[in-house]
């Protein structure tokens, strides 16, 4: 199965070894290898139901590994369950704050679950509400905040004990575009603060934003590993020319463009042809005297990635 | 100011501490909340037993104490005044044990959060038991005193009134928590308020002797936990009552505590440790 290789000059604060995590018959997670080295930031890429949760859950001592060997901070959390948390910051992929208190209060309650002395837990909550952009709300209802500050205050709750290791399950999952980029932006900073970041996500634009390395998911198995750019490199050709045809259906026009393009894929609203030179993709396109409807050149991603290893989209 | 300290002072002894009991961490979620409404609930564990007490004194009461000459050899009053200690901490008991843990798991989720901090699922359950202890006793207190300033506390074994409040409360914890934590929905909640709550509020000796019950009906009670409640908190309250039928009562309340705890700890453990 796949390995990730392994930096020496780093250790590695959580590795996984023949993992596997079933509920009754069905195998969640089957059998994954993975290496987590300190100050890095790692992705966890997939479709919903990919075992990325479920992954999650073990790497946070939340949920026992039906099988294999996992070591988080270099302890068993089978043996070490509350000692490793109490250096793990998580932040659950469903919020779940306290809507009747204050954020201040979110903070506290949180605090005090670690055992940190109120006054320390006051003055980092000051500090993490004015990092997560929240410190004029600070007196507010959590439960009149928007999503994406949710998400926020959930963040700063996550590192109210300074963690050694951050994890986000779907960050920012169901929030819209300009909250997602706020989110990103403290994740980057906690990021080149040093702190080391595992990040689940079914988002290639959030996967590549912000991870260094990544392992793709799907059906409870990794399917490849490396650097974005790598994993594009190696999977996929520098452009993708996307082509619609309208409503006649895009089966037909498959034949006449194959020649064109290292790879072509069929979408159901489109079709995409990996090419390295997309413009000049498009020219011979129509000079075979095609017409589709809208023609757009784009460079790869790690969506083209998950397409090409798995033959399904990511978001669907 | 402490706050004003330097970074590395204030850092260094601010790491997570453990092995210092974490149950006593997840205890304070509960205060926390309790502190936002604490004022409704004291005034209320005033007004309960004066309203019950000026109900069943002067109407009820009036009414035996003239056509009987009293209950059990004393006024109608001080026959049922400790019993509205015990039913209170099956109230409190229960309704600290149902939908606020229900909730934790499934709508505030409140129990994931905890156990994603240091806190493991047994520190939970001892927490919530510890505070339902807590509830029932500040309760107990503010109740045993009323009685004794209506004079209605027969004898000094009254002073362990709110203890036998807490025990009382604990027997309807225990097992109501381990049940709700097996739960998906509140769907049974109301039912085991019609067919359990209820007929046992009428029916455990609390307002007239369970031998006025027919016979089998006297059997039946003796199987019910709120009849152990009241009658223990009677015997405290009259002085009345053979040592061996308040061992009994007290081993009854006991063992449903423990066993409900046994299954309490295997089921929070089960729902969380998936």
């Amino acid at each position: 199965m796949a390995t990730v290789p392994e930096s020496p000059s780093r250790p590695a604060l959580v590795s996984a070894r023949g993992l596997i995590k079933r509920f009754g018959g069905f195998t969640a997670v089957d059998d994954i290898d993975f290496e987590i080295l300190s100050g890095e930031s790692f992705g966890f890429l997939g479709p919903n139901g990919a075992g990325k949760t479920s992954t999650m859950k073990m790497v946070s001592c939340v949920s026992p590994p039906t099988e294999g060997e996992l070591t988080v901070l270099g302890k068993d959390p089978r043996t070490h369950g509350p000692e490793i948390r109490a250096r793990l910051g998580l932040v659950p992929q469903e919020d779940s704050l306290e809507l009747e208190l204050s954020l201040m209060d979110n903070l506290v309650m949180y605090g005090r679950y670690f055992d940190l002395p109120r006054a320390e837990i006051r003055r980092r909550a000051q500090n993490l509400l004015e990092f997560t952009q929240l410190s004029e709300r600070a007196n507010d209802k959590a439960d009149n905040l928007s999503g994406g500050m949710k998400r926020r205050l959930t963040i700063a709750r996550s590192l109210i004990s300074e963690p050694d290791l951050l994890i986000l399950d779907e960050p920012t999952t169901g929030l819209d575009p300009q909250a997602r980029h706020l989110v990103w932006d403290r994740l980057y900073r906690l990021k080149s603060e040093g702190v080391t970041l595992i990040i689940t996500t079914h988002y290639m634009d959030e996967a590549e934003q912000l991870c260094d390395r990544l392992v793709v998911m799907d059906r409870g198995k990794i399917v490849a590993h490396g650097a974005p750019r790598e994993l594009i490199g190696q999977y996929s050709t520098r452009e993708v020319l996307e082509l619609r045809f309208g409503l006649g259906g895009h089966g037909p026009h498959v034949g006449s463009v194959s020649d064109l393009a290292d790879r072509v894929e069929e979408l159901p609203d489109r079709l995409l042809l990996y090419v390295d030179d997309g413009d000049e993709a498009l020219a011979a396109v129509h000079a075979r005297g095609l017409t589709p409807e809208s023609a757009l050149v784009r460079r790869s991603t790690l969506e083209d990635v998950f397409l090409r290893l798995t033959g399904r989209t990511l978001v669907d | 100011m402490a706050l004003d300290a330097g970074l590395d002072t204030a850092r260094g002894s601010s790491q997570p501490r453990l092995g210092w009991a974490p149950w006593r961490r997840a205890l304070w979620y509960h205060a926390y909340f309790w502190r936002r409404t604490w004022r409704a609930s004291i005034v209320s564990s005033f007004l309960y037993p004066l309203l019950y007490l000026a109900s069943m004194g002067l109407g009820v009461g009036k009414l035996v104490n003239a056509h009987a000459g009293g209950v059990q050899g004393v006024s109608y009053v001080d026959f049922v005044a400790p019993a509205f200690l015990a039913m209170t901490a099956m109230q409190i008991a229960s309704n600290e044990s149902m939908w606020p843990i229900l909730a934790s798991f499934k709508w505030t989720r409140s129990y994931w959060t905890a156990v994603a901090t240091p806190i493991r699922p047994r520190d939970l359950v001892a927490a919530k038991l510890a505070w339902v202890a807590i509830h029932v006793a500040m309760v107990g207190v503010i109740y045993t005193a009323i009685l004794a300033a209506f004079q209605t506390l027969l004898s000094p074994w009254a002073v362990l009134l709110p203890l036998a409040g807490v025990l009382t409360g604990l027997a309807f914890a225990a097992p109501l928590a381990a049940y709700v934590a097996t739960q998906e929905n509140e769907r049974s909640f109301p039912i085991f308020y019609r067919f359990a709550i209820i007929p046992m509020f009428l029916f455990s000796g609390s307002f007239y002797p369970i031998s006025q019950l027919p016979k089998w009906l006297e059997v039946v009670v003796q199987f019910v936990p709120l009849y152990h409640g009241v009658a223990l908190c009677r015997t405290l309250s009259l002085g009345q009552g053979s040592l061996a039928a308040t061992l009994y009562h007290v081993a009854f309340l006991v063992s449903l505590t423990v066993v409900g705890t046994v299954l309490c700890l295997r089921n929070f453990r089960r729902r969380l440790e998936v």
